[in-house]
C-alpha cells in the first residue's frame, strides 16, 4: 500500500517535473532499453504518466522498432533522420554502432495500451473519441493518471462522459475501498451492458469470499446494477419495437400482393416469395448496369431499381396468371401445387443464371449509418428508409384500389365475382391485372429486402408462410387488416425473440395464430356480407 | 344386405370381399416378390451373379416402399377427404425420430466417446438423459411411441383446426407452418434430438447388426408388409360407409352437416390415422437409410409427397404407390445424371400434372382404356 502511494506521488512528481522541463528524464529513457521486460514496462508507465509530447514520439518509435541505443545516447529514427529521444533534437549524423531496443509480446501489449492512452491527449477530437471508446472495454489501473490528466483537459461532453466511465473502471481495481465506492457510484450512471457485467463481476463469489471484499461497495454495486437495468430495459424495448416495425414493413410488402391476389382469386401463389427474389435480383442487375454505364450516379441505382423491379415482377406475375393459374380456376389446392412447381423452376433458374451463391447488393452511401435517438438506440438508415418505403407503397396501393377504375373492379371481384361479371366487369382481365399488381408489389418488396438481407436463390422461401399468416390474421380483401396484422406480427415476433429466442418466438406466434383463428375464422377484419361457403 | 347382417360376417371375409379377385391376385404376386424372390436374390445368389440384387438396390426399393406408404397416407386425407396437408413430413420424421431414439440407445458404449449417452449429448456436456428419452432403450416402448406420439400431435392439431373449420388452402398453409416450426425446433441443439446432425451411426436393432444383409432384407420385407396391409385395410375402410361419408365431406361438406353428421370426428379420425401411417413409414425408413435429421421436416419435402400422390392419381389406392415409385426413381436417376435439371423436372411435373393430368397416371390409364373399348 505504502509502496503504491509512494509510486503515485513519484508519478505526480514526474508529471510536474516533465511539465517544468520539456526534456525527458535520461534515466527513464535508458530504462526503456533495459534487458529486463519488467524494467521496460515500468519505464513505459513513467513515460506515459509524464504525458509529454516527446514521450509519445518515443513510445511510438519503440512500437515501430525504431528506437536505438548507442552508448549513453538513446535516439530513434523518423523520416530517415535520427532524433535524440531525450531532447527531441535532430542529430547531425546517425550514431554507429547502435543496438535496436527489443520489444517482446508482453512489452508490446503494454506499449499499445500506453499509446491508446496517449491518444486521449491528441488535439484531434475524432482521435480522442475513438481512443476513449476503445478504453471502455480495456482499461487498467496504470491508466489512472493519464485519464485524470485527460479529464482535466477535455472539453467535449461526450468524450468527457466516456472518460469518466473509463476512469471509474480503472479505479475499481484500486486497493482503497473509498476510491472503489466512488467508482461504483459513478459506473451506476452508465447505460452500457459491459459496465453492468463489470459490476456483476464484483458480486461474484470465489468460494467463501466475494470478489469485492467491502460490503458497502457491494451494496452500491447492487443499486448501480438495478438502475442500469431499468435504463437498459427502456432502450431495449425501443430497439425491439423499432426492429419489429421494420420486420412488419417487410412482411407488409411481402403480404400486400398476396392479400390482393388471394382476395381476388382465392388462390395462394406459392411462387410469391420467388417474385420477391425476382425483384431483388432485378435490383442486383440494375446495380450492375449503373456500375458499368453510369458510375457517377451509382449511389442512386436503388431509385432506378424501384420501377424496373416492379415492372419485371409484374410481367412475370401476369405471364404466370395467363399461362398457368387461369387454367386452374376453381381448383385452389391444385393451384397451390402448380405455383409451387413454378417457384421450384424460378429458384433453379436463378441458380443457373446468377449462380448458387448469394450475390452482393451494396447499400448506397446515403443509406448506411444510422440516426442515434438515445444512447444505445441507433436506428439504421436502411431500416428507416424501408419503413418509409412501405408506407409509400401502401399509400399508392390504397389510392389505386379506392380511386381508380381498376381498383373498383378489383374490389368488386373480391366481394362477389359472379355479380361483378354480371354487371359487366371483365373478370378475366381484372384477374390478370390484379395478379400483375400483386406480383409488382412483391418485386418492390424484393428491392427493400435486397438492402437488408442476402440476395440468393432461396431468399423467397422463408417468406411465403409468414406472409400468408399476415393474410390469415388480417382477413381477406382488406388493406387495413393486412397492415395491422403485419405490424402486429412483426412487433410480436421481435418482442418474443428478445424474451425467448427466435425459434421459440416463431412457434409461439404460430400457436397464437392457430388459437386466434378459433375465435375469429375470418381474420381481424372480416368483410361484412352474406356468404355461402363453397 | 343390412348392417346387422354385415356385422355377422367375419371381418377378414369382409375385407377380402372388398378387395376383389384381381386385386387379390396382384397382392399375391407382390407378396411373392417381396417375401420370397427379393430375399433369395439378395441373400442366396452370390454377388457378381447377374441375378444378384445389390445392397443399393434393396435399400432403394425399401426406401421407396416407405415413401409409397406415406403417399397412401396422404391420399387418404387428400384424395378421399379433400384435405391437402403440406405438413405430413412432420409425422414421417417424428416416427423416424422416435424409432431413431431406440436405435441411438442401441449403440450403447460403441459410440466415439464410449459413453452410455448418445454422442451428441456427451458433446453438449449433458450428464443424464432428458426425461423424454426415458424408456427409449426398450423396443416395445419405441414401437408404441412411434404410434402414439405423432398420433397425439396430429389429434390435438387436427382437433383445433377442424373444430374451427379451417379448410382449403388455409389448412394447407397452416400445416406447412407447423412442420416449418417443428423443423426450426429440431434444429436447435437444446431440443435434445441431436440438432442439425440428427441421429446417425446406428449399430444394431434388437441385437442384430443393422448393416447385415439379413437385417436389410427383413426391414425391406417389413416395409412391403406394412404397405400391403395398409392398402388392404384402406381399401376396406374406403369402401365402407365411413369412406362414403368421407367422400361426401370432400364433395359437399355443408350438405353432409345439414344431414346431421358431425364432420369433425370423421375428418379427425382419418387425419390421425394418416399421421400414424406416416409415422410407421418413418420408423421403417430410418433403419434402412441409417440417418434422420430435421431437414426431413422441411416444407419442400412435405409438398413433394403431394406430387407423388398427384402423379399417381388421387382418390385411388394404387395411384400413390405408382406415383411415389415413378417420382423417386426419376429422382435417383436425375440427381446422379443431371443434378442441375432435377428441380426443373420436378417443378415442371407439378405444373404439367395439375394442368393436364389432374387424375394422374391411373386416370390416364383409365381414360385410355375407356377410349379403346368404345
Amino acid at each position: 500500500m505504502n509502496f503504491r502511494r509512494a509510486y503515485f506521488l513519484l508519478a505526480l512528481l514526474l508529471l510536474w517535473v516533465s511539465h517544468a522541463a520539456a526534456a525527458l528524464n535520461l534515466d527513464v529513457v535508458k530504462q526503456l532499453a533495459a534487458d529486463d521486460s519488467d524494467e521496460k514496462i515500468a519505464a513505459i508507465s513513467k513515460l506515459l504518466a509524464s504525458g509529454d509530447k516527446q514521450a509519445a514520439a518515443v513510445l511510438r518509435a519503440m512500437n515501430d522498432d525504431a528506437l536505438f541505443v548507442a552508448g549513453e545516447q538513446v535516439f530513434f529514427l523518423q523520416d530517415e533522420k535520427a532524433i535524440d529521444a531525450v531532447t527531441g533534437a535532430v542529430l547531425p549524423s546517425t550514431p554507429d554502432p547502435a543496438d535496436a531496443v527489443i520489444v517482446n509480446n508482453r512489452v508490446r501489449a503494454k506499449l499499445e495500451n500506453a499509446l491508446a492512452g496517449l491518444k486521449l491527449l491528441d488535439t484531434d477530437k475524432g482521435v480522442r473519441l475513438t481512443a476513449a471508446r476503445e478504453l471502455q472495454s480495456n482499461v487498467g489501473p496504470g491508466m489512472l493518471l493519464i485519464l485524470e490528466q485527460a479529464l482535466a483537459q477535455e472539453s467535449d461532453p461526450q468524450i468527457k462522459q466516456l472518460l469518466t466511465y473509463a476512469h471509474a473502471q480503472a479505479s475499481l481495481q484500486s486497493e482503497d475501498a473509498k476510491v472503489r465506492l466512488a467508482a461504483v457510484q459513478e459506473l451506476g450512471k452508465s447505460e452500457s451492458t459491459t459496465v453492468k457485467s463489470m459490476l456483476l463481476a464484483l458480486l461474484q463469489k470465489n468460494g467463501d469470499s466475494f470478489a469485492e471484499p467491502d460490503a458497502a461497495v457491494r451494496t452500491a454495486a447492487q443499486a448501480g446494477i438495478k438502475s442500469i437495468e431499468s435504463r437498459l430495459v427502456w432502450s431495449a424495448s425501443i430497439n425491439n419495437i423499432f426492429s419489429g416495425l421494420s420486420l412488419g414493413s417487410i412482411l407488409l410488402l411481402a403480404a400486400l400482393g398476396l392479400a390482393i391476389t388471394y382476395g381476388v382469386m382465392g388462390v395462394i401463389n406459392m411462387a410469391h416469395g420467388e417474385l420477391l427474389m425476382v425483384g431483388a435480383y432485378t435490383t442486383y442487375a440494375v446495380q450492375g448496369v449503373f456500375h458499368a454505364y453510369f458510375p457517377a450516379q451509382e449511389t442512386y441505382y436503388v431509385v432506378a431499381a424501384i420501377p424496373v423491379a416492379f415492372l419485371v415482377a409484374a410481367l412475370v406475375g401476369m405471364a404466370l396468371e395467363r399461362l398457368v393459374i387461369r387454367h386452374l380456376y376453381g381448383r385452389p389446392l391444385e393451384t397451390l401445387l402448380a405455383t409451387w412447381g413454378i417457384s421450384l423452376c424460378l429458384i433453379q433458374a436463378a441458380r443457373v443464371i446468377f449462380g448458387p451463391q448469394n450475390v452482393e447488393v451494396s447499400n448506397p452511401e446515403w443509406m448506411s449509418g444510422g440516426v442515434e435517438v438515445l444512447a444505445n438506440v441507433v436506428l439504421p438508415w436502411n431500416r428507416v428508409f424501408i419503413i418509409g418505403f412501405a408506407v409509400g407503397v401502401l399509400a399508392l396501393v390504397w389510392l389505386l384500389l379506392t380511386r381508380t377504375r381498376l381498383g373498383l373492379f378489383v374490389r368488386a371481384v373480391t366481394q362477389n365475382r359472379a355479380m361483378a361479371s354480371c354487371v359487366g366487369v371483365h373478370t378475366g382481365r381484372t384477374d390478370m391485372l390484379a395478379f400483375g399488381l400483386g406480383a409488382g408489389i412483391a418485386g418492390l418488396g424484393g428491392v427493400a429486402l435486397s438492402q437488408i438481407s442476402n440476395v440468393g436463390p432461396d431468399m423467397g422461401q422463408g417468406y411465403i408462410v409468414d406472409s400468408f399468416m399476415v393474410v390469415v390474421l388480417g382477413g381477406v380483401g382488406q388493406l387495413a387488416g393486412a397492415v395491422w396484422a403485419a405490424l402486429g406480427l412483426g412487433i410480436m415476433t421481435k418482442l418474443l425473440e428478445g424474451w425467448a429466442g427466435a425459434v421459440v418466438a416463431k412457434i409461439v406466434v404460430l400457436a397464437i395464430i392457430i388459437l386466434f383463428i378459433q375465435k375469429r375464422p375470418q381474420g381481424l377484419f372480416a368483410l361484412k356480407g352474406r356468404f355461402v361457403e363453397s | 344386405m343390412t348392417s346387422a347382417a354385415l356385422s355377422r360376417t367375419p371381418l377378414l371375409f369382409r375385407i377380402s370381399q372388398a378387395l376383389g379377385r384381381r386385386a387379390g391376385v396382384a397382392l399375391g404376386i407382390a407378396a411373392f416378390l417381396a417375401f420370397v424372390l427379393v430375399p433369395l436374390l439378395h441373400l442366396v445368389v452370390p454377388a457378381g451373379n447377374v441375378f444378384h440384387l445389390s445392397d443399393y438396390f434393396v435399400t432403394l426399393i425399401g426406401k421407396i416402399l416407405c415413401y409409397a406408404l406415406v403417399a397412401v397416407a396422404v391420399d387418404l386425407i387428400w384424395g378421399y377427404a379433400g384435405i391437402l396437408s403440406l405438413g405430413h413430413g412432420l409425422f414421417f420424421a417424428l416416427g423416424g425420430y422416435v424409432f431413431g431414439m431406440y436405435l441411438m440407445r442401441g449403440i450403447g458404449l460403441d459410440g466415439s466417446y464410449h459413453s452410455p449417452l448418445p454422442d451428441f449429448m456427451v458433446f453438449l456436456d449433458w450428464k443424464e438423459l432428458p426425461w423424454f428419452w426415458h424408456g427409449s432403450d426398450s423396443f416395445i416402448w419405441a414401437v408404441v411411441m412411434v404410434l402414439l406420439v405423432p398420433a397425439l400431435i396430429a389429434f390435438i392439431f387436427g382437433f383445433f383446426a377442424f373444430r374451427s373449420r379451417i379448410k382449403g388452402v388455409y389448412f394447407s398453409i397452416i400445416t406447412q407452418a407447423l412442420t416449418f416450426a417443428a423443423m426450426l425446433l429440431f434444429f436447435r441443439n437444446e431440443t435434445g434430438f441431436g440438432g442439425n446432425n440428427g441421429f446417425t451411426d446406428f449399430k444394431r436393432i434388437l441385437g442384430y447388426s443393422i448393416t447385415a444383409p439379413e437385417t436389410r432384407v427383413t426391414l425391406f420385407a417389413l416395409s412391403a408388409l406394412a404397405l400391403m396391409l395398409t392398402l388392404v385395410g384402406a381399401n376396406y375402410l374406403m369402401k365402407s360407409k365411413f369412406g362414403r361419408v368421407l367422400a361426401a365431406i370432400r364433395d359437399a361438406e355443408s350438405r353432409v352437416m345439414f344431414l346431421g353428421y358431425n364432420t369433425l370426428w370423421y375428418k379427425l379420425f382419418v387425419w390421425t390415422l394418416s399421421a400414424m401411417l406416416c409415422a410407421i413409414a418413418g420408423a421403417l425408413y430410418v433403419p434402412q437409410v441409417g440417418i434422420i435429421n430435421p431437414s426431413e421436416m422441411s416444407p419442400a419435402n412435405s409438398i413433394e409427397i403431394a406430387i407423388w400422390v398427384a402423379v399417381g392419381g388421387r382418390g385411388t389406392l394404387i395411384g400413390p404407390v405408382i406415383g411415389a415409385g415413378i417420382v423417386n426413381l426419376a429422382k435417383s436417376w436425375f440427381t446422379v445424371s443431371f443434378p442441375q435439371y432435377w428441380l426443373f423436372f420436378l417443378g415442371t411435373l407439378f405444373i404439367v400434372i395439375t394442368l393436364y393430368l389432374p387424375n394422374g397416371v391411373v386416370g390416364l390409364w383409365n381414360s385410355l382404356r375407356a377410349r379403346m373399348k368404345s
